[in-house]
């Protein structure tokens, strides 16, 4: 025999031979090893995308599905909606129905028709701009949580679209002054709103309203503005940091970060918006007197007695001027 | 009435990307945008799978429901498609989607989207039907033509299927049978809530 012909024998028994086990084995599966997809699901955990690799530059195009987005989703529609809700509406009923029992609180002793000077026209100025800001950013932010509910059947669809795009443009635009008054506003008036113990006084007397004619004292700012400074600068700390991080979403690493900032941003604002509705109705209808602090920056002394007895006496010590009448015709102090 | 639905055999698919590429050109989609991607689970190992993913059109789908302006609609045929001049690119539908649908080709306002764009299912969107205005903003309508998704069209190894749900899964169940394995419809129990039986 040639070598050819030897070499093909060795050969071609080689391989028969190698195949034998071959073909007395089982059919293979290919898919014993395979990645089964609701064996991938059930190990999620929440908050957990299955994902792998991608051709695409974007990596984020590598995530293939998060199955707890639902999650975010439904606490947007079933908790989130219904905390604004009752922040607002219940907010509203319990100053509603206070007002109905307790009235307006009147100056006690009356006007003098003399004032003082209790805010100028700076602090004046940054709180009508942080208070105007506020109020569209709330609105613009109701309107895009609960909008489409309350306000698209009024208007329809197509003028509600508008209103809403153009909601989103000002609460961008709007976020700056706000941010920047909230800053102000806490450098201007930290000193006079650190919290001491004359302010456990007066929430033990209810602020006044518990007895008439008994109304503890107070200095430049009550208790009661204190918990309002404070929910400003902190409340509205945080809800401007995560309108930040939703407004450049790049500083956050994943979608669900973005998720958790949303979630931040609409219960903080919920509770900044029933304090300040409070804090609104106090200032305005609730309390005579109050309400000319901000607008003119003069108030009557007899309401400065009255509810910031301390300060009052501070200023007149300091040689604040009483004016008389609306002319602001000058006295001298006596 | 078609209720029509995307099936990804995964066990089939090789990740060409033809899906990927015949979208993107059909629709003329903006650079960087992707409105169906392939995605490899367990790359390089064994089990290794890829699975074709775009917008599912989930029944009750997540977006429509979390939308602040209501811009989306369900057709007929079970397509959930959106109108382009209501959406404030507020983001929330990208937020609420599993499957990270929709994308925002432009920028607003500081860091904040533009307006959303995701599949259609070749279905174009509000505009009327074949007009250059609704291939402008939404690409493509082959569905008002007759014709099925062009990304099931062009699957090399015909893995990606589009068509009426119940005509789909019949399909996937019998090459399951057939072949004697299957690794499950990729995403169908997260879109519409049921999945497809494929244990032999």
């Amino acid at each position: 025999m040639t070598l050819r012909f030897k070499l093909a024998a060795l050969v071609l028994g080689a391989t028969l031979g190698f195949s034998a086990p071959v073909m007395a084995q089982q059919p293979v599966n290919p898919t014993a090893s395979s990645v089964q997809e609701q064996q991938l699901l059930d190990a999620l955990k929440p908050g957990e995308t299955i994902s792998g690799r991608i051709s695409i530059p974007d990596a984020r195009a590598a995530d293939l599905e998060k199955p707890s987005n639902k999650t975010w989703m439904g606490f947007n529609l079933g908790v989130s909606d219904r905390v604004m809700g009752v922040a607002l509406v219940g907010t509203a009923l319990a100053l509603l129905v206070f007002f109905m029992v307790k009235g307006r609180l009147a100056i006690e002793a009356g006007r003098s028709g003399r004032t003082i000077t209790r805010f100028n026209i700076f602090e004046r100025t940054v709180h009508w701009t942080m208070a105007t800001s506020f109020i569209v950013l709330a609105l613009s932010g109701i309107n895009v949580a609960v909008g489409r509910y309350i306000v698209m059947p009024w208007l329809g669809y197509e003028a509600f679209g508008s209103l809403t795009y153009l909601g989103k443009l000002a609460h961008n635009y709007l976020a700056w002054p706000f941010m920047l008054c909230v800053v102000i506003t806490f450098v201007m008036w930290v000193r006079h709103n650190i919290p001491n113990r004359l302010d456990l006084r007066w929430l033990k007397e209810g602020g006044g309203l518990l007895v008439k004619g008994k109304h503890p004292p107070a200095k430049k700012f009550n208790a009661g503005q204190k918990i309002v400074f404070w929910g400003v600068v902190v409340g509205g700390g945080l809800v401007s940091a995560s309108g930040l991080l939703l407004m450049f979403p790049w500083f956050l690493n994943s979608a669900t970060d973005w998720q958790l900032a949303q979630i931040a941003h609409a219960l903080i604002a919920s509770g900044m918006m029933a304090m300040i509705l409070g804090h609104i109705y106090i200032g305005t209808v609730g309390t005579e007197g109050a309400l000319d602090a901000m607008t003119s920056g003069q108030v009557d002394v007899n309401w400065a007695e009255q509810h910031h007895s301390l300060w009052l006496e501070e200023e007149l010590a300091r040689g604040a001027v009483q004016r008389r009448g609306p002319g602001g015709e000058v006295t001298p102090a006596e | 009435m078609a209720r029509m639905k995307f099936l990804c055999d995964a066990d089939r698919c090789i990740e060409c990307n033809a899906c990927v590429t015949a979208c993107k050109n059909e629709h003329e989609v903006p650079w960087g945008i992707n409105r169906r991607r392939v995605v490899t689970i367990n790359d390089g190992l064994p089990g290794e799978r890829s699975v074709s993913m775009a917008c599912m059109h989930c029944t009750d789908a997540p977006c429509a429901q979390v939308c602040p302006v209501n811009c989306f609609y369900t057709t007929n045929d079970g397509v959930v498609l959106h109108n382009k001049d209501t959406c404030i690119g507020c983001g929330y539908c990208f937020y609420a989607c599993p499957f990270g649908a929709p994308q925002y080709p432009k920028a607003s306002n500081f860091g904040s989207r533009g307006k959303m764009d995701k599949c259609t299912y070749c279905s174009g969107g509000p505009e009327e039907d074949l007009s250059i205005a609704e291939y402008e903003k939404y690409g493509a309508n082959r569905l008002a033509e007759g014709k099925l998704p062009l990304c099931a069209e062009m699957c090399s190894t015909k893995s990606l299927l589009a068509g009426d749900g119940d005509i789909i899964a019949e399909i996937y169940r019998e090459r399951v049978v057939t072949r004697g394995y299957g690794s499950g419809a990729w995403g169908w129990k997260t879109a519409y809530g049921e999945t497809i039986n494929v244990s032999a």
